[in-house]
């Protein structure tokens, strides 16, 4: 069999890993560690890892001290709109790219591709001199329509779409569908996997956002989740323990997510990293 | 739903002109795919991206009358310090993120990589790091950095070193400090990408070169190793464009500080945008930031299509 290890090498490797994971686990550690801790005791030394006497009392106060509540249904209300509305238009643009023959679709693909490769800077002032034009500067309109027509959304699926052999389709064709018909009865039901890549990524991307909402969202009730912590680091920016109880609570459902379809997640990177 | 409601009109109207050529209807139906998308990308995207070429070539503040400049405003960008040091700074920056994470991602992958039972749990932890917020991210490294009382420097004076640096607090080391948190940041993204590229290298290969007795040293490097060139290349001109772009994580950090040791380009674009409000001269630098990410580009098309010809 390939790859057997002896037992040395084994365990050698294992000592390698845990050293490893344990340098990159480090600093999420030490956040949750000191999110329990009372400002006083964040950098005493030698480090408590484990808190004898954990200050749960730090989860409780950022609810009361900047709204935080509201700015995590904030966050959750723009994620969900933005993923909606790509997993509709991208999909629809795929099939469209990947399986329509028409003049001119390459050269519009070309266009899309050619878009991923351009650094947000570039374009991000003339953005928000239109965005601010359609007057939706402060509004959680402007950060939806930010990221709903990104690029990568369309290419991630295409990739996919283009997996899915013609025969199948041109049967079906031959059974009297319309490519409308094809699409939604054949090609979206195949596409679920991609799709649900699309959704996670989206998600992560909206969830973590921090240059959109500072840029575009000045009123505090507007705020999303990442803002909400530069502000208690504005604030109260002594209280160590403070800020990484919320720095921990936004980290909570990309943990999650992340868990769950960490699958979709290396799958989709890896699709999107070696045909690309 | 509006999407499924045009498929059907568009479905209609095709039906009803059934005279049109074969090729004329496809047209048609294909675009009616693309467009909801599209309408979105054209406004939001692509009517930007061509706006700065023109914003570069004029003098406007966002609200009077826009001005025709001419060059002007790159003679400024490039007679201002600090537009300089921004360009050095991101050469630095990038120059040392590629080459250590690629290192560092490729050795990750090598060793996840193997059989091993709860394999999975180290994967993941490696990669986490790279879905974390970079707010929640900075919010950390800041208190593990601090000059005093920060893990960092205590483990440094532990190993002996009497006076560690300020790190992000210091001009001379803040740099270091940003491109260390952001090799963390990344690695296990790229780390996938190898790993992705290691799984697809024929087990056929190697178990044909261990019967010819290469050990593993060997095997890497004679056998896997040239199969890995196109993940190699994918993996080091994303680098290299990220750390072009890359803007959130340093801003969390050290908003470009202290005073402009950590403005990179992207620090400058985003100052001259939000902060001076200078259109002209925010958009002449981002016209030399899109260059070179675009000349990266088109080099890494060439090297990939001299590769995949060999």
């Amino acid at each position: 069999m390939l790859n057997k290890l002896s037992p040395w090498k084994k365990a050698g490797l294992y000592i390698v890993l845990i050293l490893v994971c344990v340098l990159t686990l480090l600093p999420l550690v030490w956040m949750l560690s000191a999110s329990l801790k009372l400002d006083k005791d964040v950098f005493r030394i030698p480090i408590e890892w484990i808190p004898s006497n954990p200050a749960w009392s730090n989860y409780q106060r950022i609810w009361d001290q900047v709204p935080m509540l509201r700015f995590t249904f904030n966050t959750f209300k723009i994620t969900v709109i933005t993923t909606i509305i790509q997993v509709f238009t991208c999909s629809f643009a795929a099939y469209g790219f990947a399986k329509c023959q028409f003049k001119g679709r390459n050269l519009l693909f070309l266009i899309y591709v050619a878009t991923i490769a351009v650094p947000w800077q570039v374009y991000m002032l003339p953005q928000y001199s239109m965005i601010q034009q359609f007057g939706l500067v402060d509004t959680h309109a402007s950060l939806i329509l930010l990221h709903a027509f990104d690029a990568f959304g369309v290419f991630l699926l295409r990739q996919f779409c283009m997996g899915i052999p013609n025969e199948l389709l041109e049967a079906a064709r031959i059974d009297g569908l319309s490519e409308y018909g094809v699409y939604r009865k054949i090609v979206l039901p195949q596409m679920g996997p991609s799709i649900a890549t699309l959704v996670i990524f989206t998600f992560v991307t909206n969830w973590n956002d921090f240059m959109g909402p500072m840029i575009y969202l000045n009123s505090t009730e507007l705020k999303t989740v990442q803002l909400g912590i530069r502000m208690f680091m504005g604030q109260y920016s002594t209280e160590y323990g403070l800020i990484m109880a919320a720095s921990v609570v936004s980290l909570i459902p990309v943990v999650i997510v992340f868990l769950i379809f960490q699958k979709q997640f290396v799958q989709g990177i890896a699709t999107s990293g070696l045909k690309g | 739903m509006a999407t499924k409601e045009k498929a059907d009109r568009n479905a209609a109207a095709s039906k009803k002109s059934s005279g049109m050529t074969l090729k004329r209807r496809q047209t048609i139906v294909g675009m009616s795919f693309i467009t909801p998308n599209f309408i979105g990308f054209f406004v939001l995207i692509l009517i930007p991206v061509l706006f700065t070429f023109r914003l570069c070539f004029s003098r406007w503040d966002g609200y009077n009358p826009m001005e025709f400049a001419g060059l002007e405003n790159f003679r400024y960008i490039f007679t201002h310090k600090v537009f300089q040091d921004a360009v050095i700074k991101t050469l630095i920056f990038t120059v040392c993120s590629v080459g250590i994470t690629t290192f560092l991602s490729l050795g990750l992958a090598v060793l996840i990589n193997q059989k091993l039972k709860g394999i999975g749990i180290f994967r993941t932890a490696i990669f986490f790091p790279y879905v974390a917020s970079v707010v929640a991210v900075a919010a950390v490294w800041q208190m593990l950095f601090q000059k005093d009382m920060g893990l960092i420097n205590e483990v440094l004076r532990f190993f002996g070193v009497a006076d560690p640096p300020g790190w992000l607090a210091s001009t001379k080391w803040a740099l270091t400090g940003v491109i260390i948190v952001n090799i963390w940041k990344s690695m296990g993204y790229y780390m996938i990408i190898y790993l992705a590229a290691l799984q697809d290298v024929p087990t056929s290969l190697v178990e044909a070169s261990m019967i010819d007795g290469a050990n593993a040293w060997q095997r890497f490097w004679k056998v896997k190793w040239p199969l890995l060139s196109n993940a190699t290349f994918f993996v080091v001109m994303m680098l290299t464009i990220n750390s072009f772009k890359s803007f959130d994580l340093i801003y969390a950090l050290t908003e470009g500080g202290p005073g402009t040791a950590t403005t990179l380009m992207s620090n400058y674009i985003y100052n001259q945008s939000f902060v001076s409000w200078d259109y002209g001269r925010a958009s002449a630098a981002a016209m030399v930031l899109f260059a070179i990410v675009a000349v990266i580009t088109l080099f890494q098309f060439r090297i990939e299509k001299k590769f995949s010809n060999d």
